[in-house]
C-alpha cells in the first residue's frame, strides 16, 4: 500500500530514530512531583518508579506512575501503539504481548512489575517491509478485518504455536497425558482469549495452520 | 484507581509483616482480577507489595505423598506440571477451563484461590452490593440473577465464587498454607477457607489480616477417574454457570463439588454416598437447601443434568 | 456523474483487478502494529493531557448538585468539563440524548463531565473524587410493559403501517395458519476499538482524529453541537477498529475531547472506558415481535402480517423489523405495522443491518414453523413463495434475485438432503445434532459518493475521499477501482481515506460503501481519463489505458509522461437518478447452519456454516467473504449468547464489559464455508456491485434456532437461545 503506509512510514521512521528520547523525556509530570525517584530497588517504597526493560530487543527506560499498566507504558510513553487497548479489563485479548516468552494481557499487569523482562511486541515480530511469517500468513488469509484485534491475535498465535511445542494441554485436549495436536479445534480453544468482532475467525484459523505447517 | 505506594517484598514473612504495618495494604501476583478492580475503585489499596519475587514458584512433591505447589505457581505451569496432569487430572482440567491462555500465564496459584466474584452489580459502583460496600443492600436480589448463587446464600448476598480450580482443589481435600504478619505459619483445609455470605459477604475467606499464602498443598493421588465438566453459554472464556468436579472410583464411591452454584466450591461430603446410585440421588442431597431465583433455578436441573453426564463418562 | 440508467459495458467490466482476491494494502500495517487508530495519532498532537469521562449514576432525573472540589484539586488536574461551564451546546440531529448531560439526566451513564489531567492515571483517579447528587424520577424502561402504549411510527423512509389486499379476512380463510410472537434483545456493537477521540485547537479551528464511519456527518454534528462554521472542523478517521453503526455518529468522546482540550489549551485525548460504552453508546434496540402467515395447502401464501413493537429515547427511531417482509415473499394480502414506546434506556440505534438483521431472526423461524405446518421442506416453502416483483407494487421487479439459487446451491454444497425433518432424531455422542436453514435479504441502498483523483509524473495514481475503512476492505477495492480506470497495477495506486479535507463520500454504513464509494471513485476516474486524453488531444472515448499507458490508435503514451510534472487531477461523485425506484435493488443469500445440542446440558455449539449470496458484483471475493463471515460470527452471537439485560429497577444495562455481554470466541466458530453467485447489477452503479457486509448477518441468527429446532424438536422464540430455555424439555437422561 502506497498510502497512508507512505506517510506512516516516514512519521514511524522519525518516531523510531528518537525513540530513545522520548523514553527517557516524555515521562509525563508524575503525581507528588516532589517525592523524589528512586532506583528500582528491591524493597524500597516510593510513589514514583523508575523501571527498565527491554522491548523489542530494545532497552527501555521509563520513571512512572506506579499505576501505569504495561500496555499503557507501551502505548503512551513509549508510543508502541501496535498493542491495542480493546478493554482494559483482561475481557478481549487486545492488548496481548509477549513477556518472558509467554503472551500475557498487557493491561492488566502494572509496568513496574516487569523491572529486567524481555518484552516483545508486534513491532518486534516484524515491520510492513518485513513482516513475520504468522503476520504475512494473517495478510494471505485476511485473517483480520478492522484490524484492531489483529496485533493481539498475531502475538497470541505465536505463543500459541509455542505453547503447543512445549506440551502445554489445553481444554480441549484429549489425553492430558499425551502431546497436544495442532488440530484445528486446538487452535480454536487456546485462541479464544483473542475477541475478534469483525469474526474473522476462520480465516485466522487457517492463517495460523499454514504457519504451523497444516492444513487448516 | 486511586494512588498507592509500591513495594517489592524479597521474603514471604517480610511481605505479610508489611501488609500489617502498611493500612490498606494488598499483595499483588499475577493481578489478572486485583488490577481490573482497582481500575474501577472496587479495591482501593493504598499499599502494593509485590510478592512475584518471593521464591514460591515451584511445585514440590511432600513426605506425604502429595504436592506442594507455590502460592506464585502460574495456572498454566500448574496444570501442565505432569504429576498434576497424571495423578491430579480433574485440577489440571479445571485449570484449562478457565479464563484464556494469557491470563492463565499471569494467574497464580494463590490469587486464584482469592478472586473475587464476577457478580455484575458488585462490578459497577452505582449499585448496591454489600460485599463492595457493607450495608449497602444487595441489587442483584430482585435484579438480574442467572448467573448468581442456588444454594448458601443469605439475604446480603447470593454472589458465586467465580474459580474452577478451587471446585477442583476443594474436591481433592487441598489444604492452603500460610503466614501471617507475625511470622507464624498455618494450614488450612479448603474445606474451612471458604466462607458463606451470612451478614457478611465482604469477608470471604477466614484468612486474617495481612496473612499470605504460601502453598497450597494436595494430599496423597486418590486415582479414580477425574473429571472436570463447566457449563457455559460461550464455549471458552465464560464463567462457569455450573461446573462439575468429580473423581469417580471403579465401584462408583467418589467425590463431587459444585462450581457456579454457591459463594464458595460446594461440596456436601454426605452427599456422596449416594454416588453408586446416580446423580439424582446425589443432587438431591447436595442441593437440598437450594433457594433459587426466578433467573436461575434452572441451573438445579442443570447441576443434576451435569452431574449424570459426568458419572455417566466416569463409568465409561 | 449522474447514473440514471442500466449500466453498459465500461471499463471495470475488464476485470484485470476488480474482481480479483487481492489481499489488503493496509494488511501489512494492521498486521505489524503500524496502521493508527484514533487514540495513537502521537505525531501532530504534543504534550497532549488526557481527558476521563464521568457518567450517570442514574438512568433518569437530574443533577442537583456537582462537588468538583476535591476532583479540581487532585495531582495533575487541568480542568473539569461540565454542561455548567462548558457553555452553549447545540445537540446534533443525528444523536438522540445529549453527548453531554445535566443538568437533566436522559440515561444511565450518559456523559456528565470530563476531567482533564495531565496522566491517563490522574484524570481517571480524579474522576472518582467528583460527587454528585441527583434526583431520581422514575422512568419506563421494560418494553413488554409499555408495549400496549406504543404509538405507530414511521422509519427509514417506510410508513408506519402497510396494507395490501386484506390481510385479516385472508389470513382468517387460510387453511394453514401460524400466530406467533417473537422476541430480540437489545445487543451491542462491541466493537474491539472503544470510541476514542484526540482533539487540539489551533485558534477557533479544531482538529478531530477520531474513530468514525461518516466523516461528513460528523463534521456536521460537531459543528453544531459545538456552533462554529463547518469550515473550522477537521475530521481525520484513516482507521476505524470496527463500528457496526456505532461510530456512524460522533459520541461523547468527540465532543468532550474538543471541550476539553477548549478548557486546557492543549490536546486532550479521550476514550471511552469499555464498562462505560454499552450504556452511553448506542445499541440495537429490543423488539417484540408478531408474524402471522396463512398458506394455502400446496404451500402457497395468501397471507402475511408482520408486526413489531421496540422502544427508545423521546425522538428515537423504532427498530424497524417489519422492512423485508414487504418484500421477501409473495403473497396477495399483507400488512406491517410498526409501533414504538418510550424508553429511559440508553439510545436506540443502527446496528449492522439494523431492521433486517433483528426483523429476520423472527421471520425465518416464523417460515420454518410455517413449512412444518404444511408438512412442506423449508426450502421448498420459500421457494414457492418466491417473488420476482416487488409485493405491494407488481409493476415493480427487482433488480435482481436469486433467493430460489442461493437457496437451491446452498443445499447441494450442505448436504441437506441428509437432514432428518423430524426433529431430535440425529445423535452423535453426547450431541444431538440439527441442521437449518434461512433466507438472507437486505436492500441495496444507493447513496452519493465523490472522490479527487491525481496523475503524477511517476504514472502514480493518488485516490482522496473521506470514505472510511471500517474493516471492509475500502481501502483495497477503492485501490482496485481506481487501478481498473487508469489501467495500472494496484501498486501504483495511492489511497487516502477518512479525511474531511477530501471530497465527500458515501462514507461506511448501511452496506452501502464498498458500491458507491467505488462508483465514486469511477466517475472521478472517468473525468481524470477525459484530462488525460485531452491533454495528449486523443478522442477520450476511444483512448485505451493499460499497462501504464494511455493508447489511442497507433500512438501510445506512458501514463507518467502524459501527467507531466505538474501531474493531472480530476474530481467527481456519482449521484443517482431514480433507477432505486424503479428498480427494488436488494441483496439476497441463504445460510445454513449445522449445530449440536449437548443432550445433557443443552449447551449448543455451531458446528457447520455455509452462506450463499447473490450480491451484484464482488469487487474483491476475498474481503467480501470476510465480510460475510464475519457476519455470519455476529449472527452466531445474537443467536446463542448475546444480550444486554435490562435492569427493570434502575434503568440499565446490567452486563455492560466485554466479561458479561458475551459476543462468540474462536472456539464458538467452526469452518465457514461461503459462495457467491456470480452476478452483476447494471442498475446498481457503474460498478454493478452491491453490498455484502449486513446481508451476511440477515438471517444467520434464525437458521441457528432452526437448526437447534431440528436437533432438539424444541422451539425457542426469544433470543437468545440459552441452555436455560432448553433444559425443561430436553430428553431426561437419568
Amino acid at each position: 500500500m502506497k498510502s497512508p503506509s507512505d506517510f506512516e512510514l516516514s512519521r514511524r521512521k522519525l518516531l523510531a530514530g528518537s525513540a530513545a528520547s522520548i523514553a527517557l523525556t516524555a515521562a509525563p509530570s508524575i503525581v507528588n512531583a516532589q517525592v523524589p525517584a528512586v532506583e528500582a530497588a528491591v524493597a524500597d517504597v516510593s510513589a514514583v518508579w523508575k523501571v527498565s526493560f527491554t522491548v523489542n530487543g530494545a532497552a527501555r527506560g521509563l520513571t512512572l506512575d506506579p499505576r501505569t499498566t504495561l500496555l499503557d507504558a507501551l502505548r503512551e510513553h513509549l508510543h508502541l501503539t501496535g498493542t491495542k487497548k480493546g478493554c482494559d479489563h483482561g475481557q478481549c485479548g487486545a492488548c496481548t504481548v509477549i513477556v518472558g516468552g509467554r503472551r500475557i494481557n498487557s493491561c492488566m499487569t502494572l509496568a513496574v512489575m516487569h523491572e529486567g523482562e524481555r518484552i516483545t511486541t508486534v513491532e518486534g515480530l516484524g515491520t510492513p517491509e518485513n513482516m513475520h511469517p504468522m503476520q504475512a500468513a494473517f495478510v494471505k488469509h485476511d485473517g483480520y478485518q478492522c484490524g484492531y484485534c489483529t496485533p493481539g491475535q498475531i502475538c497470541s498465535a505465536v505463543a500459541v504455536l509455542d505453547e503447543i511445542k512445549a506440551g502445554i494441554p489445553s481444554h480441549v485436549s484429549a489425553d492430558l497425558n499425551a502431546p497436544p495436536q495442532l488440530s484445528n479445534a486446538e487452535l480454536r480453544e487456546r485462541m479464544s482469549g483473542n475477541i475478534c468482532r469483525c469474526g474473522a475467525y476462520s480465516n485466522i484459523a487457517e492463517a495460523i495452520s499454514e504457519v504451523a505447517g497444516r492444513p487448516a | 484507581m486511586r494512588s498507592f505506594t509500591y513495594e517489592r517484598a524479597r521474603t514471604p514473612a517480610e511481605a505479610a509483616a508489611s501488609a500489617m504495618r502498611k493500612p490498606d495494604a494488598k499483595f499483588i501476583a499475577g493481578g489478572t482480577n486485583l488490577l481490573d478492580l482497582m481500575k474501577l475503585e472496587i479495591e482501593t489499596p493504598a499499599h502494593l507489595i509485590d510478592v512475584n519475587g518471593l521464591a514460591l514458584d515451584k511445585i514440590e512433591p511432600t513426605q506425604e505423598g502429595g504436592l506442594r505447589i507455590g502460592a506464585l505457581v502460574r495456572n498454566t505451569d500448574l496444570a501442565a506440571d505432569a504429576r498434576v496432569r497424571r495423578d491430579y487430572g480433574v485440577l489440571s482440567r479445571a485449570l484449562l477451563s478457565g479464563a484464556s491462555g494469557q491470563l492463565r500465564n499471569m494467574a497464580t496459584t494463590a490469587g486464584n484461590l482469592l478472586q473475587r466474584t464476577r457478580c455484575p452489580y458488585f462490578y459497577d459502583t452505582n449499585q448496591s452490593c454489600n460485599k463492595r460496600k457493607p450495608g449497602s443492600g444487595c441489587a442483584a436480589i430482585g435484579g438480574f440473577s442467572r448467573q448468581h448463587a442456588v444454594i448458601g446464600v443469605s439475604e446480603a448476598c447470593i454472589a458465586t465464587h467465580p474459580s474452577d480450580m478451587a471446585v477442583a482443589m476443594r474436591a481433592l481435600d487441598a489444604t492452603v498454607e500460610t503466614v501471617r504478619p507475625d511470622g507464624a505459619t498455618r494450614t488450612i483445609p479448603i474445606a474451612e477457607f471458604y466462607r458463606l455470605p451470612g451478614d457478611t459477604p465482604h469477608i470471604e475467606t477466614t484468612l486474617m489480616p495481612g496473612e499470605l499464602i504460601t502453598a497450597v498443598t494436595l494430599p496423597k493421588p486418590v486415582g479414580g477417574k477425574q473429571i472436570y465438566r463447566k457449563v457455559r453459554d460461550r464455549a471458552s472464556y465464560a464463567f462457569a454457570l455450573v461446573s462439575v468436579a468429580a473423581i469417580v472410583q471403579r465401584d462408583g464411591t467418589g467425590r463431587v463439588a459444585l462450581g457456579g452454584v454457591a459463594h464458595k466450591p460446594w461440596r456436601v461430603e454426605a452427599a456422596e454416598a449416594q454416588m453408586p446410585r446416580g446423580a439424582k440421588a446425589v443432587a438431591a442431597q447436595l442441593l437440598a437447601d437450594a433457594k433459587p431465583t426466578r433467573e436461575n433455578s434452572f441451573k438445579l436441573a442443570l447441576a443434576e443434568r451435569t452431574l449424570g453426564a459426568v458419572l455417566a463418562e466416569a463409568k465409561g | 456523474m449522474r447514473f440514471e440508467t442500466a449500466a453498459t459495458i465500461n471499463p471495470i467490466d475488464q476485470l484485470k483487478v476488480v474482481g480479483k482476491p487481492a489481499d489488503r494494502i493496509d494488511g501489512p500495517l494492521k498486521t505489524t502494529g503500524t496502521a493508527r487508530y484514533a487514540y495513537e495519532h502521537h505525531e501532530g498532537v504534543s504534550n497532549p493531557a488526557y481527558g476521563y469521562v464521568i457518567g450517570s449514576a442514574i438512568a433518569k432525573g437530574r443533577i442537583a448538585g456537582m462537588d468538583l472540589a476535591a476532583a479540581k484539586s487532585a495531582p495533575g488536574v487541568r480542568a473539569i468539563v461540565t454542561a455548567d461551564n462548558a457553555g452553549k451546546l447545540g445537540k446534533g440531529d443525528r444523536n438522540t440524548a445529549k453527548l453531554l448531560g445535566g443538568p437533566d439526566i436522559e440515561h444511565y451513564h450518559q456523559a456528565i463531565a470530563l476531567v482533564v489531567a495531565d496522566t491517563f492515571e490522574q484524570a481517571r483517579a480524579a474522576a472518582e473524587l467528583v460527587r454528585v447528587d441527583y434526583v431520581r424520577t422514575d422512568g419506563a424502561f421494560d418494553l413488554a410493559a409499555v408495549k400496549d402504549i406504543a404509538k405507530p411510527r414511521a422509519v427509514f423512509g417506510g410508513p408506519a403501517d402497510t396494507a395490501v389486499g386484506d390481510f385479516a379476512d385472508a389470513f382468517a380463510a387460510a387453511p394453514v395458519q401460524l400466530d406467533a410472537n417473537y422476541t430480540t434483545p437489545d445487543q451491542a456493537h462491541a466493537m474491539m476499538e472503544p470510541h476514542a477521540s484526540i482533539a487540539a485547537w489551533n485558534g477557533d479551528k479544531l482538529t478531530l482524529w477520531t474513530s468514525n464511519q461518516m466523516i461528513a456527518w460528523g463534521v456536521g454534528e460537531v459543528a453544531k453541537t459545538l456552533d462554529i462554521p463547518k469550515e473550522n472542523v477537521r475530521l481525520i478517521s484513516p482507521f476505524i477498529g470496527g463500528g457496526f453503526g456505532s461510530k456512524l455518529f460522533v459520541r461523547s468522546d468527540a465532543l468532550l475531547a474538543a471541550l476539553g482540550a477548549r478548557a486546557t489549551g492543549r490536546p486532550v485525548k479521550v476514550a471511552l472506558p469499555r464498562p462505560f460504552v454499552f450504556n452511553n453508546t448506542t445499541h440495537r434496540p429490543a423488539t417484540i415481535q408478531r408474524i402471522r402467515i396463512g398458506a394455502a395447502r400446496d404451500g402457497k401464501i395468501s397471507a402475511i402480517g408482520h408486526e413489531e413493537w421496540s422502544g427508545n429515547l423521546p425522538g428515537g427511531r423504532p427498530e424497524g423489523a417489519v422492512a423485508q417482509t414487504r418484500l421477501l415473499y409473495a403473497g396477495a394480502n399483507r400488512m406491517t405495522a410498526t409501533r414504538l414506546a418510550e424508553l429511559n434506556l440508553p439510545e436506540g440505534n443502527a446496528m449492522r443491518a439494523p431492521g433486517e438483521a433483528s426483523g429476520m431472526m423472527a421471520l425465518e423461524i416464523a417460515v420454518d414453523e410455517m413449512a412444518e405446518r404444511l408438512g412442506m421442506d423449508p426450502i421448498e416453502f420459500r421457494i414457492i413463495n418466491d417473488t420476482q416483483v416487488d409485493p405491494e407494487k407488481p409493476e415493480r421487479p427487482f433488480s435482481q434475485r436469486r433467493l430460489t439459487e442461493c437457496l437451491r446451491t446452498g443445499a447441494e454444497r450442505f448436504g441437506w438432503n441428509k437432514r432428518n425433518p423430524q426433529p431430535g432424531r440425529v445423535r452423535d455422542g453426547r450431541w444431538l445434532v440439527g441442521i437449518g436453514v434461512a433466507a438472507a435479504f437486505r436492500n441495496n441502498l444507493l447513496t452519493k459518493s465523490a472522490a479527487r483523483v491525481r496523475l503524477d509524473n511517476n504514472g502514480v495514481v493518488t485516490v482522496e475521499t473521506d470514505m472510511t475503512d471500517i474493516g471492509t476492505g475500502s481501502y483495497t477495492i477503492i485501490a482496485q477501482t481506481a487501478a481498473e480506470m487508469m489501467g495500472v497495477p494496484m501498486e501504483k495506486v495511492v489511497v487516502r481515506l477518512g479525511d474531511s479535507t477530501f471530497p465527500v463520500s458515501s462514507g461506511s454504513g448501511g452496506q452501502w460503501g464498498g458500491n458507491n464509494s467505488t462508483a465514486g471513485v469511477y466517475a472521478a476516474c472517468v473525468k481524470l481519463r477525459e484530462a488525460v486524453a485531452q491533454k495528449l488531444g486523443f478522442n477520450s472515448a476511444e483512448a485505451e489505458f493499460a499497462d501504464g499507458e494511455v493508447r489511442s490508435g497507433n500512438r501510445r503514451v506512458p501514463l507518467a509522461q502524459a501527467a507531466g510534472d505538474s501531474g493531472l487531477g480530476a474530481e467527481d461523485g456519482i449521484e443517482y437518478g431514480d433507477v432505486d425506484k424503479k428498480y427494488q435493488q436488494s441483496t439476497f443469500g441463504a445460510h445454513f447452519v449445522e449445530v449440536g445440542v449437548d443432550v445433557a446440558t443443552a449447551e449448543m455449539r455451531v458446528r457447520r456454516m455455509l452462506a450463499v449470496c447473490a450480491a451484484g458484483r464482488i469487487l474483491n471475493p476475498k474481503t467480501a467473504r470476510s465480510q460475510v463471515i464475519g457476519a455470519m460470527t455476529m449472527g452466531v452471537g445474537a443467536a446463542l449468547m448475546e444480550e444486554l439485560v435490562v435492569d427493570e429497577r434502575a434503568g440499565f444495562f446490567v452486563n455492560h464489559d466485554l466479561a458479561g455481554y458475551e459476543v462468540p470466541v474462536h472456539a464458538d466458530i467452526p469452518h465457514q464455508d461461503m459462495i457467491f453467485l456470480d452476478e452483476t447489477d447494471p442498475m446498481s452503479s457503474p460498478m454493478k456491485a452491491k453490498g455484502v457486509a449486513e446481508l451476511g448477518i440477515c438471517g444467520v441468527a434464525a437458521a441457528v434456532a432452526n437448526a437447534v429446532y431440528n436437533a432438539t424438536g424444541v422451539r425457542v422464540r426469544d433470543y437468545p437461545i440459552t441452555l436455560d430455555k432448553l433444559l425443561e424439555e430436553m430428553p431426561d437422561v437419568g
